[in-house]
């Protein structure tokens, strides 16, 4: 915490000169989060400063990957895949947090423009639909990426410290898919974004985890025969244990 | 305490992993299954990725079969010819299945196919052997051992041509049947990502009449290289076997495997029966439940896999 705070502070002595001419200025307490052998999640501290009055949203976002969604029917009283949709456009992680509630600082038209909520990102099937099933497919990809912790069920808080200071915490699980991550800071007056500032976040794996992955996908037969042996291994010393005993 | 599994790209506790791999070697010494169909559903159920929980399971099953080969081996509990011919039948049928594995997974029914191969085979396995085991313990509960029954029946698949002597199992019955039983298991569990050790053990003991003291290692034996296999065609093909999560079940499994062994040695066979016939039973039940009761989300969603540039680190 004192080191985040001996951050904020020089941060903000460094960036004071330039305040007057950024309305907005913000950063994250890491921009590499490195998912060790023993990662079991954490939190990034986001924080900043504006000019003048206004409220903060802040969206964090993972990168995008296509996404299959299928929904089951039954057919002989069994529950079968029926239809399936792709989409695309849909990030992997999404966090939202702002300092007052959504419908008090923002019309429907902005949120729509900058994706502020679950129900606005910018997910596209990859075939036509009717609007109907289009909207049941939709929520049910937020659905199961909220039962996932993918996705944000609630809008976190930014919370102010006095007049300009502003910060917010954000949890990513131990599941959080790696990637290129962006932390969007929109700072919105009278229903307008006056500034906005975007902030590079890497989610990767890093250590003994990373080699394993790299190994397993660029020596793959070295690495399947390997996996072979650990066990053959492993039995060996087990019957080897037990005759000791 | 957490883990990061890198292939399967969770955190998982430690302990959790390792009471499941502990699991899977009480069995596996226990019966002479390899409890890929216990750790396959179990993995998914804690967040594993369905393609990681078959392969690693696949991987994970090795360790407990090589261990019980190997005191089988001292018992002389191991029929090499036997095995080497189920293998063969095995390696076949596996090898057919994959391309329908392929083309269920295009289609989006694999799920369903393997669900209803499981209700449909342990169901019906379980309830052979929970009638036959239960009527062999009331008869030696009633006559307390005293006459001494044949050793097999003598049904059409005894007249079939090529016929081989098995010395080790006491049996001289045509070669067509153990290939075809290795056959019909192989590309069951090509589709279903088993070991086939549930389908393997009763088929040993009903079909051919194989003695309960070859039946776990010879199965074991057979076991090990199925496995080997699978874990090298995903490894090979699907980059989906995870090693950390491999070692840590395992480590659970070496452990468990020996008590399984010795609880084993001190039941009889029917009674070893009665226990398989149940837990097969119970996976079956839990699994026709899950097709006939109402799925909690109607939807359900599968990401593509990102590329290895986006997501391995430097």
């Amino acid at each position: 915490m004192r080191r985040v705070l001996a951050l904020v502070l020089a941060f903000l002595g460094l960036a004071s000169a330039d305040l007057r001419a950024q309305p907005l200025v913000a950063d994250l307490s890491e921009h590499l989060i490195a998912i060790t052998t023993g990662f079991a999640g954490t939190d990034v501290l986001l924080f900043g400063a504006t000019e003048g009055e206004g409220d903060v949203i802040v969206i964090l976002r993972g990168p995008e990957s296509p996404t299959i969604v299928r929904r089951k029917a039954r057919i002989a009283g069994i529950w079968v895949n029926r239809e399936q949709v792709t989409f695309t456009g849909a990030p992997s992680f999404y966090r939202l947090a702002a300092s007052r509630p959504l419908d008090e600082i923002t019309t429907p038209a902005l949120r729509a423009r900058h994706q502020i909520g679950v129900d606005q990102l910018r997910i596209v099937p990859q075939r036509s639909l009717d609007p109907e099933r289009l909207a049941e497919f939709r929520a049910g990809l937020v659905r199961n990426k909220q039962a996932q912790e993918f996705y944000s069920t609630e809008v976190g808080r930014v919370s102010f410290l006095g007049p300009r200071l502003f910060r917010t915490r954000i949890y990513l699980p131990p599941n959080v898919p790696p990637g290129s991550y962006t932390a969007e800071v929109l700072l919105v007056r009278d229903n307008q974004v006056v500034a906005a500032q975007t902030t590079p976040m890497f989610v990767s794996k890093t250590g003994i985890g990373a080699e394993v992955f790299v190994f397993a996908h660029q020596h793959s037969a070295v690495y399947g025969l390997t996996a072979i042996l650990l066990a053959v291994f492993a039995g060996w010393a087990a019957s080897a244990i037990s005759r000791k005993v | 305490m957490h883990v990061y599994l890198p292939v399967a790209e969770v955190s998982l506790d430690v302990f959790v992993l390792i009471g499941l791999g502990a699991a899977i070697g009480f069995l596996s010494g226990l019966f002479g299954v390899g409890g890929g169909f216990l750790v396959t559903p179990l993995l998914i159920f804690l967040g594993v990725p369905p393609a990681v929980a078959a392969a690693t399971g696949a991987n994970t099953v090795i360790a407990p079969s090589v261990s019980g080969v190997l005191s089988g081996l001292r018992r002389r509990g191991v029929d090499f010819r036997m095995g080497a011919i189920l293998l063969l039948g095995g390696f076949v049928g596996s090898a057919a299945s994959v391309g329908l594995f392929a083309l269920l997974r295009r289609i989006g029914q694999i799920d369903l196919v393997v669900a209803l191969s499981y209700v449909l085979l342990l169901g019906t396995i379980g309830i052979l052997m929970l009638v036959e085991s239960l009527r062999a313990w009331q008869r030696r509960a009633r006559m307390a051992g005293v006459t001494r029954s044949k050793l097999h029946h003598h049904m059409w698949i005894h007249g079939l041509p090529l016929k081989m002597r098995f010395p080790r199992s006491r049996l001289y019955i045509s070669a067509l049947v153990p290939a075809g039983i290795g056959f019909g298991v192989g590309a069951l569990s090509g589709i279903m990502g088993v070991g086939g050790g549930f389908m393997l053990v009763p088929a040993m003991i009903y079909v051919l009449g194989m003695p309960s003291s070859v039946v776990v290692g010879t199965s074991q034996f057979q076991i090990i290289f199925v496995a080997a296999n699978v874990t090298f065609l995903q490894s090979y093909a699907n980059q989906t076997v995870d090693i950390v999560l491999a070692v840590v079940l395992m480590i659970g499994s070496v452990v468990a495997a020996p008590l399984g062994a010795r609880l084993g040695a001190k039941l009889r066979a029917e009674q070893m029966r009665v226990l398989l016939a149940v837990l097969v039973l119970g996976v079956a039940g839990q699994l026709a439940y899950d097709l006939v009761a109402p799925p909690e989300d109607l939807f359900s969603i599968e990401t593509r896999n990102e590329s290895i540039s986006s997501s391995a680190g430097q």
